[in-house]
């Protein structure tokens, strides 16, 4: 897809966003609209996935390791193809399978349920182990919050894959500087974070996450590299797009009233008319 | 009489595992020369991963390999393979419910001089209460190794519970029929039934003989599957023999004892369990700790006197 193609597609998977957390009343509003970027690139453009064969076995992996943008990921596999749009607005209801966190018994396209901070990074880890010993060409990603590099397990996962040049690996990291309880100085910052996978021997690009440009080029660059598994720090906002969440604390985890939904989507609407 | 230990068990089994299917790969956190996973690694060095003392990630690895065909054996000490790790193995093993093995040795008090701090004594309990998980814990190392083979078979987690201890077998190498889920009555009798699980298994036979000279008729049932308990058996030996007496190396809370109450509470006898009971273990060799805890024949028997009548 053209870069601009790609942008507007983005601008659909925050609509898609917004709108399957003002159905289910709740859930992660502002990390997911952050990230659609991200997850549109991914999905459309980076990975070799088909979402006739989702369990194709040497179609490229995606762990979302910060569980809780469920809502984001959801509406880019859905846009994608994976399952209806209709059916974001079925999240977190009782009987859906779409459920608040990735569960990959259920969800087509979803490679590994996760949610629980830490954990996706190794299972991503091991996914991408498992390419080479295997010998297939397929590569991993996983997007790893700014806040949930605080968990200790992402370190053990990242010495490891660093230890074992998983180059097959490519770790995204999604800066927003928030997390829960405040900015992530106000919490326990786990920065600098480049220095840090630098440290265990990633190759480190930083780039600006709401940047299709830049997030093209910087996984490109990621897989053109070997020998070391690479972190790309990704700069974003949080709550992306609609005007009243961005870079809002409160925006992490409430969903929009059906004022605030409908402010939402006129905002996106109007950016989506100006790409 | 002192036998081979349940870990030295799972590691050959591993080996002849690992001949048979490519698939396979091994796991381990730094413990490999305990574990007894060491054996995988020196035959199938490249199917061999050291995660290093790390064993949240390690969890996370199996977990990731699982998903892209492979079988992972993952091992560590019961303490951390389910204590420390309980969270992971939760939600990143049993919630997407992969075919990952966990092999958790250095179980119960019998671990030994290194103390409390690494001996489990709730890693029943703590995997029982996963959806799906297949609980185990063999008798002896005859009884290990075609658990172990069973595991591979079965499609879906399983966790397997190991010692550092060995006990004298109560199978035959060339007559063993284990399936998983289903118990064995090792005695017959009539006037109460004795549940073991694990290493006091041997232990728990001998008692029974023992108490045979006091006019006791005792029904010997082997658990080794815990989950999912053979309820038919449970459920048999209650009706018949009335009363029942439950035997682990673990908390009497949450393991062996509490599946076989769960399992006649709508229709119950007494159930007296003897394991360890509110306290953490100790250092000291493990026959004299067993003994110390009444695990060894001698403090079964005290046991049943004191309680059955």
């Amino acid at each position: 897809m053209e870069i601009q193609e790609l942008r507007r597609m983005a601008n659909e998977v925050r609509k898609g966003t917004l709108t399957a957390v003002y159905h289910a009343k709740s859930g992660h509003p502002g990390g997911s609209l952050g990230a659609c970027d991200i997850f549109t690139y991914l999905f459309f453009e980076e990975m070799n996935i088909d979402p006739k064969k989702p369990d194709d076995p040497d179609r490229d992996r995606f762990v979302l390791s910060k569980g809780h943008c469920a809502p984001g990921y959801y509406s880019a596999l859905a846009n994608r193809g994976f399952f209806p749009v209709k059916d974001l607005e079925t999240l977190r209801h009782t009987g859906s399978y779409l459920q608040g966190h990735p569960d990959r018994k259920h969800i087509p396209g979803v490679d590994m349920s996760s949610g629980s901070l830490g954990q996706g990074i190794s299972a991503a880890v091991g996914m991408a182990l498992a390419g080479k010993m295997d010998g297939k060409n397929y590569r991993v990603y996983t997007l790893l919050g700014d806040g949930e590099s605080e968990e200790g397990q992402v370190w053990e996962a990242a010495m490891f894959a660093g230890n074992r040049k998983l180059d097959n690996l490519c770790v995204i990291v999604d800066n927003n500087g928030l997390q829960i309880d405040g900015t992530l100085e106000e919490v326990n910052s786990p920065m600098p974070l480049a220095e840090k996978f630098e440290a265990f021997n990633f190759h480190v690009i930083k780039i600006d996450g709401n940047d299709m440009e830049a997030i093209a080029a910087a996984l490109a660059e990621a897989r053109a590299t070997k020998g070391v598994p690479t972190a790309i720090i990704a700069k974003t906002v949080k709550g992306k797009g609609v005007s009243y969440m961005e870079n809002s604390v409160g925006w992490h985890g409430k969903a929009p009233n059906e004022e605030q939904y409908k402010v939402g989507m006129a905002d996106l609407e109007k950016i989506g008319e100006s790409l | 009489m002192s036998g081979v230990a349940t870990r030295e068990a799972y590691g050959k089994a591993l080996v002849e595992l690992g001949k048979l299917h490519e698939d396979m790969v091994v796991l381990d956190a730094d413990l490999a020369n305990a574990t007894k996973t060491q054996y995988f690694k020196d035959a199938f060095p490249d199917r061999f991963i050291d995660c290093g003392i790390a064993e949240a990630d390690m969890t996370g690895i199996a977990a990731g390999l699982a998903t892209c065909g492979k079988v992972p054996f993952m091992s560590s000490f019961a303490m951390f393979a389910a204590g420390r790790n309980f969270e992971q193995v939760r939600n990143s093993i049993g919630y997407p419910h992969l075919n990952v093995k966990i092999g958790a040795t250095h179980a119960g008090i019998s671990v030994g001089e290194d103390g409390a701090t690494h001996q489990c004594l709730e890693d029943l309990a703590l995997m029982r209460e996963i959806p799906g998980m297949t609980v185990m814990c063999p008798a002896d190392d005859i009884e290990a190794k075609a658990m172990v083979f069973a595991a591979y078979e079965h499609e879906g987690p399983v966790f397997m519970r190991f010692s550092r201890f060995g006990v004298e077998p109560v199978h035959d190498e060339n007559n063993i029929n284990f399936q998983i889920g289903k118990g064995e009555v090792l005695r017959n009798g009539t006037d109460l039934t004795i549940i073991a699980t694990g290493l006091p298994v041997r232990a728990a036979l001998d008692a029974a003989n023992a108490l045979a000279a006091d006019g006791l008729d005792i029904r010997v049932i082997n658990m080794p599957t815990i989950k999912p308990i053979d309820a038919d058996l449970v459920k048999k030996a209650a009706a018949e023999t009335k009363r029942i007496v439950t035997v682990e190396e673990h908390w009497i809370a949450g393991g062996l004892g509490s599946a076989v109450l769960e399992t006649i509470a709508e229709n119950p006898v007494p159930v007296y369990r003897h394991g360890i009971n509110d306290v953490f273990g100790e250092s000291g060799p493990a026959a004299e700790l067993l003994a110390k805890y009444g695990l060894d024949a001698e403090g079964i028997v005290k046991f049943v006197k004191e309680h059955v009548k």
